[in-house]
């Protein structure tokens, strides 16, 4: 585990977290050409940095995701992790993962969803039981670490997701709408804590959002998707001070509006935000 | 009992326990009142308190045909489970296998399995139990492996994603996530076949072999025009088979408590 985190910091100085060039992905239909999920993607994420990527449905932003995850191979240009093949990222454990589902094991107690990286890896059992109690009081779960899954509400079993995927301290985190399902108040209040997580941390993580205000407020850089083929359709810089400072008042605060607007008028196919390649209106996104 | 509804709650516990009771007591009744007032033969249908009578009066002899019996009927449990579940493994993990395994089980779950009776009965001799056990252990395997191939196929895209994700051994995914996934429906076919085991390691001593089991001696005392005897022994057959159900019942209960959302 020590050899582990310090290879992973030592990966950290040299080389971008992500690094994605002329990346394609074509789902191959029976009959047809089939479906250009992706097309000519480049990106680079650095150490430490929290990078969103946003856009309407089938844009290709999940997609891209599980293309660094190396849960799906790329049909065309290379994807580099820590300056790794994405393949061997995975294999290293140089990422850890949440989706969606929270996708935590039924069976398991919390305790026990968590201690799961950890226990597959090796690590001993006692060594186990003091990080998941780490883990489970950085998500403010510390009275529930003997429940199940079922017990607990949406939010809870997503934080639960969310402290899973930090058990091995990776310096890169890859979230897929790990908000998605939760209502409006939880929401904020998840993305406070993911934010000050992230502080402590110092991980790298690759955000997919379908929401304006939540990925203008946890990144550091929005990547503006199109759909049809799946394009990244511009990059926006979020100047809004390093995550330690970011709290509850940035909500309210004038670049953070700016921002806002920025990303969607570029979502809307905006000509007069002065950047983006021209395209069809964009719809499906939720501007709350 | 009588007026309040099932969503009250403190006459729940006694209404759920008593009212199959009454019911119960209510046909006996009925069937004692019709047997011995419109004068029923015994051959016909013998009234319950003449078979109750029997019963008590057999009673040892009830229980070692039940032993005999039930001893087949979990040997064959025990049996079909075991190769139903490891067959059913490796059909999920190997598709070639699958493929080639599948239409032998299609064929094996439309053959009536007891008819196989006098044919293993030759294989393994008429003194032993052996074929009865066969019996039963094929009439198990066909539910149990069904329902855990099934089962093995439950796990959920987002569990698959995250195995991926930590790299892990095939070995590993399958103990971790796919085994106790699984599990809930391997339960409920051991409890399908639980009774399977029964019927067909009863039905299987009508086609020879040793003297001893229920089957046997429902035949026999039959045969010696003992009605009320006969159905002593069908009545033990019937608590066996709610004992092999309401055991596996309960197992699949405690097993499966964790395993829904």
């Amino acid at each position: 585990m020590t050899n582990n985190s310090m290879t992973n910091t030592s990966n950290t100085t040299s080389n971008p977290a992500v690094n994605v060039r002329g990346v394609g992905r074509i789902f191959s239909a029976r009959k047809g050409p089939g479906v250009t999920a992706l097309e000519d993607v480049s990106i680079t994420v650095a150490p430490g940095e929290f990078v969103s990527l946003i856009g309407p449905s089938g844009c290709g932003k999940s997609t891209l995701l599980r293309l660094v995850a190396d849960l799906d191979t790329p049909t065309s240009g290379s994807i580099e992790v820590f300056g790794k093949p994405a393949r061997q990222a995975r294999i290293d454990q140089d990422y850890g993962i949440a989706f969606q589902q929270a996708g935590l094991l039924p069976w398991r107690t919390v305790a026990g969803n968590i201690e799961l990286p950890l226990e597959l890896h090796g690590m001993g059992k006692g060594a186990r039981r003091r990080r998941a109690a780490e883990l489970i009081a950085l998500v403010g779960l510390s009275d529930f670490a003997a429940n199940y899954p079922d017990q607990l509400s949406g939010g809870m079993q997503q934080r639960v997701a969310i402290a899973r995927s930090l058990a091995e301290s990776p310096s890169l985190l890859l979230m897929d709408e790990p908000f998605g399902a939760l209502d409006e108040m939880t929401r904020e209040r998840m993305q406070n804590e993911l934010v000050r997580i992230c502080a402590e941390t110092q991980a790298a993580v690759v955000f997919v959002t379908h929401s304006i205000p939540e990925a203008v407020f946890l990144s550091n850089r929005v990547v503006v998707m199109s759909p049809r083929p799946g394009r990244i359709r511009s990059i926006v810089d979020v100047s809004l001070g390093d995550m330690a400072g970011r709290s509850e008042d940035l909500r309210e605060d004038e670049g953070f509006f700016h921002s806002l607007s920025q990303v969607r008028d570029l979502l809307h196919g905006d000509e007069a935000a002065g950047v983006g390649t021209p395209g069809a209106g964009v719809r499906g996104v939720e501007t709350r | 009992m009588t007026t309040t509804r099932p969503g009250a709650a403190p006459s729940t516990a006694a209404q759920t326990v008593l009212a199959p009771i009454v019911f119960g007591v209510a046909v006996i009744l009925l069937w004692q009142g019709l047997v011995t007032g419109l004068a029923i033969k015994a051959f016909v249908l013998p009234a319950p308190f003449a078979i109750g009578a029997e019963f008590a009066a057999n009673l040892q002899n009830v229980a070692n045909g039940m032993a005999v019996t039930g001893g087949n009927a979990l040997i064959g449990l025990i049996l079909g489970g075991v190769v139903g579940i490891a067959l059913a493994i490796v059909s999920a993990l190997a598709r070639l296998f699958d493929e080639m395994a599948a239409p032998i089980v299609a064929a094996l779950s439309v053959v009536p399995i007891v008819a196989l009776a006098p044919v293993l009965y030759t294989m393994f001799g008429a003194g032993a139990e052996t074929a009865r056990q066969l019996v039963a252990a094929l009439a198990v395997f066909v539910p149990v492996y069904f329902n855990t191939l099934k089962g093995l196929r439950q796990v959920r895209p987002v569990h698959r994603d995250l195995m991926r994700s930590y790299a892990v051994t095939s070995w590993q995914a399958t103990r971790v996530v796919t085994l106790p996934t699984a599990l809930p429906f391997v339960f409920t076919g051991l409890r399908i076949a639980s009774s399977l085991a029964v019927i067909s390691a009863l039905i299987a001593e009508y086609f020879g072999g040793p003297v001893g089991g229920l089957g046997k001696s429902i035949t026999s005392a039959a045969s010696s025009s003992n009605y009320g005897l006969a159905w002593a022994y069908v009545l033990g057959s019937i608590i066996l088979g709610l004992v092999f159900y309401s055991a596996a019942l309960i197992v699949e209960k405690l097993v499966t408590r964790r395993s829904g959302g």
